[in-house]
């Protein structure tokens, strides 16, 4: 199992400032998956007393790049005005490659190689791109060798319409590579295998609608939130994805998706498909001191966790587990959790599995009982995906930077933020609220 | 080969190519002398006696190709018949390089201007770096002059008539890419190609380029008249012949000698000659030399200004920080509340656009310009400049708020127009950090900011302002603390003059037309409506009790009523249907009077500001108001002005006006001493 941090270099967060999350509306975004970083960084570190040069990396997740974007971490760096000497690199772990930014961030000031890092995750998904079916490809090859006029007759005979029909790369993106799910289609398995019912699964997004407005009413994202502005001057400062008139009626009225007809999974009880950026600044100790940063909290320990493909949705019961168990810790310890919302049906059922003896001593191991139940009172309080939205490679920086902002709110000491993964993996942040550095 | 040359280095290589690099000596900066061109012309000779196969001419320094003649001679030449000397001399060097027997190639890379653009015409071939530095024109027209080193016949030839002329007549700049495209160079490559291509010309050895197509046609016998025509038309309507005799000149030489390359040439030279010692050009190379002497007050600070925070993102904190932004700073902007951030963002997002171009290029301007409704940004920022309400206590709080997180040594500046720098600096705890930077609306396009000396701003942060301004590339004029400094105290009277004579009945477009003949760019009543009925009436009433000025009960009125201008849609004109362009109109005997009260109490205000030392000489009162207002630039300034009109007519003048008008048409003091 490895161990923790706890014998390396502690890793503080020093602030950390997200863009609201936007709703995928149907034409692109206004912002690219660098703009939305961009905005958060700079909010970030206009407040800081040092310059964008002073980084010693910037580190991102981000699933599905613009393809003007390759290593988007080193063009957000560089439009940060970063500089060319602060180096950047691009992280992948799906879902959860927000966290993984982290991880890597803290691994390094951890072992002494960086003192300050930019970490975070970013995604545009509205502007996922539309993509040409092989055929086609092979098609434009062919007409691209055609020289003579002969050859292009031949060639222009081949062609067929349906070769004109475009691929949705969100939903190649969004379907497992090996056993050929989408996403969806796992949480139907979910809730099959769990017994969540339709009205739960509503039930559920009506509980994370009106928390997300509750929390956006009182001010609650007031210090991680900061607006976007667009070229035309429209401003963009809420998470948009609200439904303040959501009821068990109106999501009762919704068609299944995944699994048409029969599935319970509706557009309704699922996160929506949406924009957006978060971004934390890490520092050692030694940063702390020598620039003179607050501290809004420590990063204790990650764990990564592999489960089946088809029930990737279980992921955080299994990083979770882990995380607990190499710190010796039980959710009595645990003031906050962040559980990221793909599905509400996903995340029910990591309740049901993780309140269910057998499930952890069968598909866990023997070393994951005795930690307590988990209950969604202390669990995404502010709202969660279902709400507010998935933006796949920023929400694991957004859950990490939320629960300890929550922490901070409620003078909780240790939270979680975990997630499902894409693939059938579960990632989890151990993090302390704490207000200075050590020593 | 020789190469003892004091401005040129000069080598053969193993093909026989002769290479002559540009190298004026003790400059940074190829400049066109009278004494480099002699050299010039010598090293030609020299090329020429050791026929090489071909003649490659480049600069061997670091920034740009040529800058163009030497505009300090142009000041000297006194007479026409010395002047045509000058520039037949460099018309035959020019011809010299043009008849060579082998190629000729020319590499342009950064700036290439005037006498330089010149130059590369007379080569068979030219090659320019896509750099974005490399900008090649013909801008002589600014300086009252036109091309007269063969430029107006060689542009006419390879790029077209039409072509040509409208590089001349506007005098603008052509990337190369613009310039490959206009036909004016043969070959655009990234700098690391520019001796390859040169090569690769020399091999090719083709026929040099000439204008084909249309260009051509409308330079043909029949057709020039009328091209010319037209192009005279569109030309009047920018400048009047009166005032710039320049563009007209070039136009009537090539519809005249466009067919008579010989013969064009030796009116180019006259033409040019004549110009020279006209006083439109000697008044725009004075102003030129003004504008050097500006940028100067920049230079000689030490610390870089890179981080602005700039507090009110109205029309000019908005304004400021976009243009800020654009040339490089890094600035956050901060209001009440993103609400009243977005507009300038918006603002801005058009202005990179159409500066830049490139939109990768805007994208990181836009990511400089950071909005930030809480302020953050103060603790950083080397120089924190405030354009919020004019309001003492407004302000006064503001700064209590700001000046506890400011870095130590960073500067606080204050754009107000109206508010003595005292009042505000007396509140601080350290009031030698403050400075007024008071930019003029609309900032993009007003190159003059005054930088405001109060009685306690210390010298490192008066640096510090210089260093900011030169830094967004804007004009920095040093002024006093006094009620509106210099910009604004000489042109209420003259405001405030149009405002009584249209009260007293006389038409408002009357008024403006005397103006613009005169050669003001509008009118002061459609300026007044542009700037804002209610700020002229505020600075009036500032003017009023600091400087015992008179404020027209008619303006009074209209404020009032809620007519101020163009952003209400009324005021001294009606704005409703669209954009009033500025009142034009033949002279008529009326107009006389109007002209003399308002560009009288102008001048008398300018002697006044003098007088008591609101700028330190006259030439700094001629180059602000000409930067700061537009002060009709072919008189070369309004003190330049009233030296020429005659300091005893003036007087006398204003002492007719009195009598019929009252005491505020009272002489200055000054006056005496000027």
């Amino acid at each position: 199992m490895g161990s923790s941090f706890a014998n390396l270099r502690p890793v503080y967060v020093v602030d950390g400032r997200r863009t609201p999350f936007l709703k995928a509306k149907g034409p692109r975004g206004a912002f690219s998956a660098s703009d939305l970083a961009v905005e958060a960084g700079r909010q970030l570190l206009l407040a800081m007393p040092f310059s964008p040069e002073a980084l010693d990396e910037v580190v991102f997740g981000s699933v599905f790049p613009d393809a003007t974007e390759a290593n988007i971490a080193r063009v957000i760096s560089l439009r940060l005005g970063c500089g060319k000497k602060v180096p950047a690199f691009t992280v992948g772990r799906n879902c959860a490659s927000g966290m993984q930014a982290l991880d890597s961030a803290a691994k390094d000031i951890a072992m002494g190689r960086a003192d300050l890092v930019l970490a975070g995750g970013t995604e545009a998904m509205s502007r996922y791109p539309l993509l040409f079916t092989p055929e086609m490809v092979e098609w434009l090859v062919a007409w691209g060798k055609a020289r003579s006029f002969g050859a292009r007759l031949g060639v222009l005979a081949k062609m067929r319409l349906a070769y004109l029909r475009p691929v949705l790369g969100v939903l190649q993106g969004l379907t497992d590579h090996v056993v050929g799910l989408n996403m969806g289609q796992t949480a139907e398995i979910l809730a099959h295998r769990f017994g969540v019912s339709r009205e739960e699964m509503d039930a559920f997004s009506v509980e994370s609608h009106r928390r997300l407005a509750a929390a956006a009413d009182e001010g609650r994202f007031a210090g991680e939130l900061s607006p976007l502005i667009d070229a035309k001057g429209n401003i963009y400062d809420f998470d948009d994805g609200v439904r303040r008139d959501s009821d068990m009626e109106k999501l009762a009225k919704l068609k299944p998706v995944f699994d048409p007809k029969l599935g319970k999974v509706t557009a309704g009880n699922s996160a929506q498909l949406t924009d957006g950026a978060a971004a934390l600044l890490l520092a050692s100790g030694d940063a702390v001191k020598k620039h003179g940063l607050p501290v809004l909290g420590k990063l204790l320990d990650f764990e990564w966790a592999g489960v089946d493909p088809a029930q990737m949705g279980l992921g955080p019961v299994h990083a979770m587990a882990g995380i607990l168990a190499r710190n010796s810790l039980t959710t009595a310890d645990i003031g906050n959790i962040e559980i990221n919302e793909a599905f509400a049906t996903q995340v029910l059922a990591c309740l049901r599995a993780w309140n269910d003896g057998s499930y952890m001593k069968n598909e866990v191991g023997d070393f994951a009982t005795g930690f307590g139940p988990l209950d969604m009172k202390n669990i995404n309080v502010d709202g969660g995906g279902v709400s507010m939205g998935h933006p796949v490679g920023a929400s694991g920086a957004r859950i990490t930077l939320h629960v300890l902002n929550t922490l901070r709110r409620n003078g909780g000491r240790k939270g979680i933020a975990s997630l499902c993964i894409g693939g059938g993996q579960g990632g989890a942040v151990l993090v302390e609220n704490v207000e200075r550095a050590d020593g | 080969m020789d190469n003892t040359f004091t401005n040129f280095k000069l080598e053969l290589d193993a093909q026989n190519i002769a290479w002559l690099g540009l190298d004026k000596a003790d400059a940074s900066a190829n400049v066109l002398s009278s004494a480099l061109l002699v050299e010039l012309d010598g090293a030609l000779a020299h090329i020429e006696a050791h026929a090489p196969a071909a003649l490659v001419i480049y600069s061997a320094k670091k920034s740009g190709f040529v800058a163009g003649a030497d505009v300090n001679e142009f000041t000297k030449a006194t007479d026409e018949a010395s002047a045509l000397a000058i520039i037949r001399r460099g018309q035959e060097v020019f011809n010299r390089i043009e008849k060579m027997p082998f190629p000729t190639v020319v590499l342009i890379h950064g700036f290439c201007l005037g006498g330089g653009t010149e130059m590369a015409l007379a080569c068979r071939y030219r090659v320019a770096s896509t750099d974005e530095k490399t900008q090649i024109g013909l801008p002589e027209v600014k300086l009252g002059i036109h091309p007269g080193f063969g430029g107006t016949v060689r542009s006419t030839r390879i790029m077209g008539g039409i072509a040509g002329l409208e590089m001349m007549l506007t005098g603008r700049n052509f990337s190369a890419k613009a310039a490959k495209k206009a036909g004016l160079v043969d070959m655009t490559v990234p700098e690391r190609h520019l001796r390859t291509a040169a090569l690769s010309l020399i091999k090719k050895n083709a026929p040099p380029h000439r204008a084909g197509g249309m260009q051509a046609i409308a330079g043909l016998p029949v057709l020039r008249g009328i091209t010319a025509g037209m192009m005279r038309k569109k030309t009047a309507e920018k400048a009047n012949p009166d005032h710039y005799p320049s563009p007209f000149a070039m136009i009537d030489l090539w519809e005249r000698y466009g067919g008579n390359e010989r013969r064009m040439m030796e009116e180019e030279a006259r033409s040019v000659a004549r110009l020279i010692v006209g006083d439109t050009a000697q008044n725009l190379v004075r102003l030129f030399q003004l504008q050097e002497r500006l940028k100067g007050f920049a230079k000689k600070s030490g610390q870089p200004v890179k981080r602005l925070h700039v507090v009110g993102a109205g029309a000019m904190g908005g304004d400021i920080a976009a243009w800020s932004a654009l040339r490089g700073l890094t600035v956050t902007l901060q209001d009440r509340e993103t609400k009243f951030i977005a507009p300038a963002i918006k603002r801005a997002a058009g202005l990179f656009k159409k500066k830049l171009k490139d939109p990768r290029l805007a994208q990181l301007a836009l990511d400089r310009l950071i909005p930030d409704p809480a302020g953050k940004g103060a603790a950083s920022a080397d120089i924190i400049i405030e354009a919020v309400f004019e309001d003492l206590q407004v302000k006064r709080d503001l700064f209590a708020r700001i000046e506890p997180v400011m870095k130590p040594g960073a500067v606080l500046a204050t754009n107000t127009s109206s508010i003595p720098l005292e009042e505000m600096a007396a509140t601080l705890a350290r009031p030698g950090q403050l400075v007024g930077i008071h930019f003029f609306n609309p900032v993009p396009q007003m190159p003059l900011v005054e930088v405001v000396q109060g009685a306690a701003s210390s010298p490192a942060a008066l640096d510090a302002a210089f260093a900011y301004v030169g830094a967004i590339g804007k004009l920095p004029v040093p002024v006093k603390s006094s009620p509106g400094f210099l910009v604004n105290r000489v042109l209420m009277p003259y405001l405030m003059e149009a405002m009584v004579m249209e009260s007293e009945g006389i038409p408002a477009a009357l008024i403006d037309a005397a103006a613009v003949r005169f050669g003001m760019p509008m009118g002061p009543l459609l300026l007044g409506d542009t700037v804002g009925l209610d700020i002229c009436y505020h600075v009036g009433l500032v003017f009023k009790e600091k400087l015992g000025a008179q404020v027209p009960p008619k303006l009074e009125a209209m404020v009032k009523e809620g007519k101020l201008g163009v952003k209400s849609g009324q005021g001294y004109y009606d704005h409703r249907a669209g954009k009033v362009r500025p009142a034009a109109g033949p002279s008529t005997p009326e107009m006389k009077e109007i002209t003399d009260r308002l560009m009288l109490r102008y001048v008398n205000e300018c002697v006044a500001c003098l007088q008591e030392g609101i700028v330190a000489d006259a030439d700094l009162i001629d180059a602000g108001m000409v930067f700061g207002s537009g002060f009709a630039p072919f008189r070369g300034g309004p003190l330049r002005f009233a030296r020429t009109a005659g300091k005893a007519a003036l007087v006398a003048r204003l002492e007719e006006l009195r009598v019929k008008y009252g005491a505020r048409f009272v002489p200055n003091p000054g006056w005496n001493a000027l």
